[in-house]
């Protein structure tokens, strides 16, 4: 074979680069899948197959298209922002009519334990209950519409909601006082209580009531019980300045340095 | 005898050749858009982001058990998509964390004596960054940054080599042990492109969850961005997240 006047040794250079170069394309073609690099450095077509995974939360409005009268009850209650499937289980199978099965009804404490029992790093104002002391061994449900949580009767102490204060305060200086010397509650607090809020003390007055110099025993709110407990007194004009005494001293655990 | 070419003639046909490349150029992304177009969902009109109030999360986690249904994630307690971390700050300044089983059943009371200064929860999950150091580092691009600004694994051009789980700075990423390829959050993409809520923030009691997309007004979480302060996750390493933490304390690593 001749080529002219090129040399034979850039012939068969030529034939060697020749040969790598189309198995290399060849081997691109066969490895590099279709739709590589249509959109990117990837396979665009994975995309679609990401989107098309089985779905499983069908979404409370989808429950309403038949269970409306319990999401109508749910949508006005404390429970509003769950959604149905929080404690009944993904459902997209059941809605869809796929199954004969029907989503979890539970029964037992622990189900709402896992939201309302007392930790001390849940955000304070959250009803949270101490499991041991609220209503043992009874389901939740027996007093409490799951659909509609507000509790049926008065709750029997504050701390049933307000654990965390509770817990502060039941190892402070104010333990011997009951929530209500200082909160004044309307009864309807216990069962709508964000629009029934209690009193909050707002002057420094409030306070002197027991603590100013030259308070009377008197004055003292009743059924406190202070045998063994010396008052700290002090001058309301002088002391603290222009400071309120929440500022300083947090009332539910008063420190006494 | 072999055909002569004239140097007009030569140049003509040489002159063909990035004709035909721009032809190519031109009708590829054509096609792509055409594609597009059926599906009735555009990528490219989305830009995904979620927002998370740390000053609402009750470390409940029906997020992580809703993640790992919704999913298909294993169930042996350290594969997870998302996950809720505890923190305890005691007051000598020690720093405790702990996240049992991710949190799945929620958490048990805090035992010890010693006196807490303040304690939290942090749900946490692939960031979506903006900058994926995981996309970075896949010698395959089987992970990527889809055109939504999700970050997605092809499970079927994955090589395991697990590269995209050690790059990863906030852990968000695992093995699957049954197909051996690396996994992690989609922001539930097989949810939202059809309208739906990530199942995590579907399931959220108090709503600490808020998904949506950036650069759209009147949206819940426009709202919570416009009105919270906002924080991301190692700002310092430049990943840019998607994930937005309110109320994020400085001990959050």
């Amino acid at each position: 074979m001749s080529f002219g006047k090129l040399p034979n040794q850039v012939v068969q250079l030529a034939v060697v680069f020749a040969v790598v170069g189309v198995s290399m394309v060849l081997i691109r073609q066969r490895f590099v899948p279709e739709s590589f690099g249509e959109l990117g450095h990837y396979r665009a077509d994975s995309v679609d197959q990401i989107a098309a995974l089985e779905i499983q939360y069908a979404g409370w409005q989808v429950c309403a298209d038949c269970h409306e009268d319990e999401v109508e009850t749910k949508n006005q209650s404390y429970h509003r922002t769950l959604s149905c499937e929080v404690c009944h289980g993904a459902a997209w199978d059941h809605a869809d009519e796929q199954t004969d099965e029907t989503p979890i009804l539970p029964t037992q404490r622990s189900l709402c334990l896992q939201c309302h029992s007392y930790l001390s790093s849940r955000p304070t104002g959250f009803p949270q209950i101490v499991e041991e002391r609220h209503e043992p061994a009874r389901p939740c449900h027996t007093c409490h519409d799951p659909h509609d949580p507000a509790p049926s009767e008065r709750p029997e102490s504050c701390s049933a909601c307000h654990a965390a204060i509770s817990r502060v305060k039941s190892v402070s200086h104010h333990a011997p006082l009951d929530c209500t010397v200082c909160h004044e509650t309307p009864e309807e607090h216990s069962v709508l209580p964000r629009s029934h809020l209690p009193r909050k003390p707002l002057e420094r007055e409030f306070c002197g009531t027991c603590h100013a110099d030259g308070a009377e025993e008197s004055d003292i709110p009743e059924g406190v019980d202070l045998t063994g407990y010396e008052i700290p007194r002090v001058d309301l004009v002088t002391h603290g300045g222009s400071l309120v005494c929440w500022q300083c001293h947090y009332q539910h655990s008063p420190e006494v340095r | 005898m072999p055909k002569t070419y004239q140097r007009r003639e030569f140049l003509a046909e040489l002159a063909k050749i990035p004709c035909a490349t721009l032809l190519l150029g031109v009708t590829g992304p054509l096609k792509v858009l055409a594609d597009d177009g059926e599906g009735g969902y555009d990528a490219a009109e989305h830009y995904y982001a979620m927002g998370i109030q740390l000053e609402k999360c009750i470390g409940c986690g029906k997020c992580v058990q809703a993640c790992k249904t919704e999913n298909d994630v294993p169930e042996e307690p350290f594969y997870f998509r998302t996950w809720i971390e505890r923190y305890v700050i005691y007051e000598d300044g020690d720093v405790q964390v702990d996240s049992p089983e991710g949190g799945i059943n929620g958490f048990p009371p805090l035992e010890g004596d010693k006196k807490i200064l303040r304690t939290f929860f942090v749900p946490k999950l692939c960031n979506h960054c903006d900058n994926p150091p995981c996309v970075q580092v896949c010698p395959v691009g089987a992970t990527f940054k889809s055109e939504d600004g999700v970050v997605l694994v092809d499970e079927d051009y994955c090589i395991g080599c697990r590269y995209c789980i050690q790059a990863c700075p906030y852990g968000a990423r695992y093995l699957d042990p049954r197909t051996k390829t690396a996994d992690k959050c989609t922001f539930c993409y097989h949810r939202i492109t059809k309208g739906l809520l990530p199942a995590c923030v579907e399931v959220c009691p108090t709503q600490a969850r808020i998904f949506g997309e950036l650069g759209k007004l009147s949206t819940p979480l426009n709202r919570m961005m416009r009105h919270s302060n906002i924080q991301v996750l190692k700002p310092h390493m430049n990943t840019e997240p998607k994930v937005f933490y309110s109320e994020l304390d400085g001990e959050v690593r």
